[in-house]
């Protein structure tokens, strides 16, 4: 049994961090923090939590050691404080983008600062374990991913790593859950619901993530990312529309899917010829880790659409970070994650 | 046990031992009808289906 603290408990991966390790059978949760909500149960932040803990908020000044640190900040806060949460735990896993990329010059290119941290940049592992599986069951410190590049990146990783795509474009729609627990004008319910608000058409952040992961051109990496909410509160789908250097039969396609991700726990392949939800659908996967990847060739053109879903709180963060400490302590990777979702819902 | 490619999928799917020529099966992964055409060798083709309009 280790014990873990969230530091930044009361955003929505935050608190679906908490709901996943309250219930996983290694850890307890020591302390959880939150300034604004310091003294507050929890599951008054998170109501679906009442009855399966009293802890409350602490501030981060009341933290006290641990095993091991989930940091759940916002943006740009972990990398200001990072020597003080190293001193005070001998793991940390931080689902922030504070240390996703390597390149420090990415940091003002993306994200709009120089990194303040930037010789912690190389001690931290890009927090997936699909693509760095051995470097995690070594590693003191691991990142998170963006939710949007995950889930992406389990769609391309098998065609990019065999040099099969020429250029593609990704369309992702997602939920609002992914805009954080924080309110503005835009979230505003009557501004919010029922839309397609497409949001980021070019230049999303995560693109830096995927430019680094697939080992792209920076300057032109042939990937394009476009981003747009719609109405619903969890769910990433990323619909890659890739143009092939030669032509793919579905036949293939199925080949170099089940060889890169059938002992995956988490990578499920969806393209049925039967079944009420053919292709890949958020809306099933809702509090679960996998992510569902289906595709569909268009012979003669070289095109081929790889269609993925993941729920963003999960895979895309939360979940994940449960899998990847599963990965850094050697328990099962399915350890705390065996929900496999709602039907109907 | 009896197995065969998915000629959809290139799924191996596996035949009961008492298989028999005409029989339908159904792959595991793309779920595609499958009909038993031959036993020796064992070999499936893509049965008949009735397409379902998704388009809406």
């Amino acid at each position: 049994m280790i014990r873990a603290s969230i530091v930044g408990a009361s955003g929505y991966a935050g608190g679906e961090l908490l709901r996943l390790l309250l219930a996983h059978p290694h850890v307890e949760v020591s302390q959880i923090t939150s300034e604004t909500y310091a003294g507050q149960y929890a599951y008054f932040l998170h109501p679906n939590l009442r009855g399966h803990t009293d802890l409350r908020f602490v501030r981060l000044a009341d933290l006290k050691p641990c095993d091991l640190l989930f940091l759940a900040l916002p943006h740009g806060q972990a990398m200001d404080r990072i020597d003080d949460f190293a001193s005070l735990a001998e793991r940390i896993i931080d689902l922030s983008a504070d240390f996703r990329l390597r390149d420090p010059a990415d940091y003002p290119r993306w994200y709009g600062r120089e990194h303040p941290a930037p010789r912690w940049l190389d001690r931290f592992v890009y927090g997936m374990p699909e693509l760095h599986r051995e470097e995690l069951r070594t590693a003191r410190y691991a990142s998170g991913t963006g939710c949007n590049a995950i889930v992406t990146l389990l769609a391309l990783w098998p065609l990019y790593r065999r040099g099969l795509v020429r250029e593609a474009v990704v369309d992702l729609k997602v939920g609002s859950s992914e805009g954080g627990s924080k309110p503005t004008p835009a979230s505003h319910h009557p501004e919010r619901a029922g839309v397609v608000r497409t949001y980021a058409p070019v230049r999303h952040r995560h693109l830096a993530e995927l430019i680094q992961e697939l080992d792209l051109d920076p300057a032109d990496p042939g990937l394009h990312l476009s981003i747009t909410s719609v109405g619903i509160v969890r769910g990433a789908l990323a619909t890659c529309h890739c143009l092939l250097k030669e032509d793919l039969d579905e036949r293939a396609v199925w080949r170099i899917y089940r060889e890169d991700y059938a002992d995956e726990p988490f990578v499920r392949l969806v393209r049925a010829r039967r079944g009420i939800h053919r292709y890949p659908e958020p809306k099933i996967l809702t509090g679960s880790n996998y992510c569902d990847i289906g595709f569909a060739a268009d012979p003669g053109h070289r095109r081929l659409v790889v269609v993925a879903a993941i729920d963003n709180l999960m895979k895309g963060a939360a979940g994940n970070a449960v899998q990847t400490m599963n990965v850094m302590y050697s328990w099962p990777e399915r350890t705390g994650l065996e929900f496999p979702g709602l039907h109907p819902i | 046990m009896l197995t065969v490619e998915c000629p959809e999928c290139a799924a191996t799917v596996e035949l009961p031992a008492d298989v028999e020529v005409g029989e339908i099966l159904v792959c595991p992964d793309c779920g595609v009808e499958l009909e038993v055409v031959g036993l020796e060798p064992v070999a499936v083709d893509l049965a008949p289906e009735v397409e379902e309009d998704w388009g809406e």
